[in-house]
């Protein structure tokens, strides 16, 4: 018997929409031995791991409250990597859309008006905005690779919000804490289920991926995007240009990422702080990819890696996990996606030869 | 006085380019093939923490400096059978080796954090060591530094007066006519890819070994990214990448005296390496001298055998 790869005509549809179960299925595998490989008991860490979180209602909306930014960021991001650009920066242009969002609660400070959130938000795409006009404006000016310019302006805007929390913005009643005054109730999102951390910004979220979807799917944009990313030398004949596309995707991802930062501070966190989330910009890659760059996938995945961030805490009180465990499951399972992604392109099948085995 | 403040400052310049400079030559050998590999951030760190891990336990810097390159080619490894074997995106896959390096190093290290460990011994070098100036910085620096600078020599000696080194740079220039010249292209790709997840492990272990001898969860703060960045700027020619790491661990180090001489946040000057990537970026790729530095022509393209 002998293994035959043969490429596929066209990828399959089923296959494509298979490979993230089957991600999901190695991942789990592969962390039952990594926690036996702890010296954890690995099927109770597991079950606190993946199931613990979806057992309440309560957990429910606190997975709601962690997939909401995660999925308003990849929804950005997927955009961009359909048309090859790489927008890797995410986290600092969350960081730069919640110091606008965060300023301008800070300078209307103890005023109320149903006008600040909305100045907030706006404040926030803007700070995302104009953070992801840079990589945009030297790629297409100058042919920078985006993906080094947006990272390393990530490390920057983290550097900046410590300049702010622990210098000007600091709270002068704060005991020193390198933090901001908690904002008033007029710059605070309303909660749209008592007893829980749900708010206004997750449902915004969902608009945003069933906006995001119709783009893709129905628009000329969207259209263009595509061809970008799937056949430039088409594109280019077409006449669509690529530094228009370079530019949209990268103000539309940063703009979104700016959002989920003033949803960040302005919901669940209602502050600024040296840290604002535990790496959203960069697991919202791992979201857009797992959820197939499509905006319902998205929703999706953006749920199961909010499971591994409580799971990963759940596990860490009852199992003493340590907390990098969510990061080594998300990054195992992008490693299985791509892996995965390889039978969706090509076919495996058992010859009887060998002579058989070699493709023409 | 002032010599003895020159010689503090560039042994430091020394000691912090050593890690980019080791990163930077393995990333350089990969990319020549045609690979691009953005995974360095993961496999540094896991060199890190494995150079540090075995350090600890074994007593042994020699075995742990083994282990630390070990761990960074068996990170490379699945990355290249991720890319090479199963086509899969190399930019995706770069990224998904960088999360789940963060994460696997800060799991392993997590028994290790705060933990002392003996700085890498100074080499002592009869008669050189003692030279004024010279002497301390050029000669009284760990066994690793000299080690980056053989290594960068070695790649620039094998890619420009080796068969295998010419092979090599065909492979990344047009792996379809070096397949058709009978040129095993994934063969070299792989051991290429498999060589520069060494070099990073090795940077990793400098870092956790000598230049800050302990082991703390995403230590190398964007030193991979930097790294990479380096080999643009050095136009993928091994002794220009050298300058740019030492012109950047000049920076690093710069901006931490001048943290004290002048009353601004700390974090303004933290900002300095980062900034100046993306300047020394921009300077190479907008320039008149543009174009001539070209990245090997099929970098980052898939590619797979027909037959």
């Amino acid at each position: 018997m002998w293994v035959k790869v043969e490429p596929r005509q066209e990828a399959s549809r089923r296959v494509i929409y298979a490979t993230p179960v089957l991600a999901v299925g190695l991942t789990v595998l592969s962390g039952y031995f990594l926690f036996l490989f702890l010296g954890l008991a690995p099927a109770k860490t597991l079950y606190h791991f993946l199931i613990s979180p979806t057992l309440t209602f309560y957990g429910w909306s606190e997975l709601c409250v962690k997939a909401g930014p995660l999925v308003l960021i990849a929804s950005g991001l997927a955009i961009g990597f359909r048309a090859n650009v790489w927008n890797i920066g995410a986290e600092g242009q969350l960081t730069l859309g919640a110091v606008g969002a965060g300023g301008v609660a800070l300078a209307f400070w103890g005023e109320s008006g149903l006008w600040i959130l909305p100045l907030m938000c706006l404040a926030g795409i803007l700070g995302g905005m104009l953070y992801a006009a840079i990589p945009a404006f030297l790629k297409t000016r100058y042919e920078v690779s985006e993906i080094l310019t947006s990272l390393m302006l990530t490390y920057v805007a983290t550097l900046a919000l410590g300049i702010l929390v622990y210098g000007p913005w600091r709270d002068p009643m704060g005991f020193n804490f390198p933090q901001t005054r908690m904002f008033s109730d007029s710059a605070l999102l309303p909660l749209i289920l008592d007893g829980t951390r749900m708010h206004l910004g997750i449902l915004v979220t969902l608009a945003v991926a069933v906006a995001a979807w119709m783009m893709m799917a129905r628009t000329v944009i969207g259209f263009q995007i595509k061809v970008v990313g799937l056949a430039p030398a088409a594109a280019r004949f077409a006449g669509f240009s690529r530094n228009r596309t370079v530019w949209f995707s990268l103000l539309l991802s940063g703009g979104l990422a700016g959002l989920a930062g003033t949803f960040e501070i302005a919901g669940p966190i209602g502050q600024l702080v040296p840290h604002l989330t535990p790496g959203y910009g960069f697991t919202a890659i791992i979201v857009a990819f797992l959820g197939r760059l499509h905006p319902l996938g998205i929703i999706a995945s953006g749920f199961l890696m909010a499971i591994s961030y409580n799971g990963g805490e759940i596990a860490q009180v009852e199992d003493r996990l340590p907390q990098a465990a969510t990061g080594v499951f998300q990054g195992m399972l992008l490693f299985y996606l791509l892996a995965c992604d390889f039978l969706s392109r090509y076919r495996i099948r058992l010859a009887a030869t060998r002579r058989e085995a070699s493709p023409s | 006085m002032i010599a003895e403040s020159i010689v503090n400052i560039s042994a430091a310049v020394i000691s912090a380019s050593t890690p980019l400079l080791f990163v930077a030559a393995g990333e350089l050998v990969v990319e020549r093939s045609g690979v691009l590999n953005l995974g360095v951030e993961g496999m540094m760190l896991m060199g890190a923490v494995a150079g540090f891990a075995v350090t600890l336990t074994t007593g042994s810097p020699i075995l742990g400096i083994v282990a630390a390159a070990a761990a960074g080619a068996v990170m490379a490894l699945a990355f290249a059978v991720l890319t090479l074997t199963l086509m899969a995106n190399q930019v995706a896959t770069g990224l998904a080796l960088t999360i789940f390096g963060i994460g696997l190093s800060a799991l392993l290290g997590s028994g290790f954090v705060g933990q002392p460990v003996p700085a890498l011994p100074k080499l002592h070098l009869a008669g050189l060591s003692e030279l004024p100036v010279i002497g301390p910085v050029l000669f009284g620096q760990d066994a690793l530094v000299y080690l980056s600078v053989i290594l960068t020599g070695g790649v620039a000696w094998f890619l420009k007066r080796t068969r295998p080194g010419m092979m090599l740079r065909a492979i990344g220039e047009s792996a379809a006519s070096a397949h058709s010249l009978g040129l095993p292209v994934i063969r070299v790709r792989y051991l290429a890819t498999l060589f520069g997840g060494a070099a990073a492990g090795l940077g990793g272990a400098f870092l956790s070994l000598s230049y800050t001898p302990m082991w703390m969860e995403g230590m190398t703060s964007g030193r991979g990214w930097i790294a990479l960045a380096l080999v643009v700027f050095g136009s993928w020619r091994p002794w220009r990448v050298l300058a740019g790491a030492y012109l950047f661990g000049g920076v690093t180090i710069l901006q931490l005296h001048a943290q004290g001489a002048f009353h601004l946040p700390a974090q303004v000057f933290s900002m300095a390496p980062y900034l100046a990537t993306i300047a020394v970026l921009t300077i190479i790729s907008a320039g008149p001298w543009r174009g001539r530095f070209n990245a090997p022509a099929d970098l980052g393209k898939p590619f797979r055998p027909s037959v």
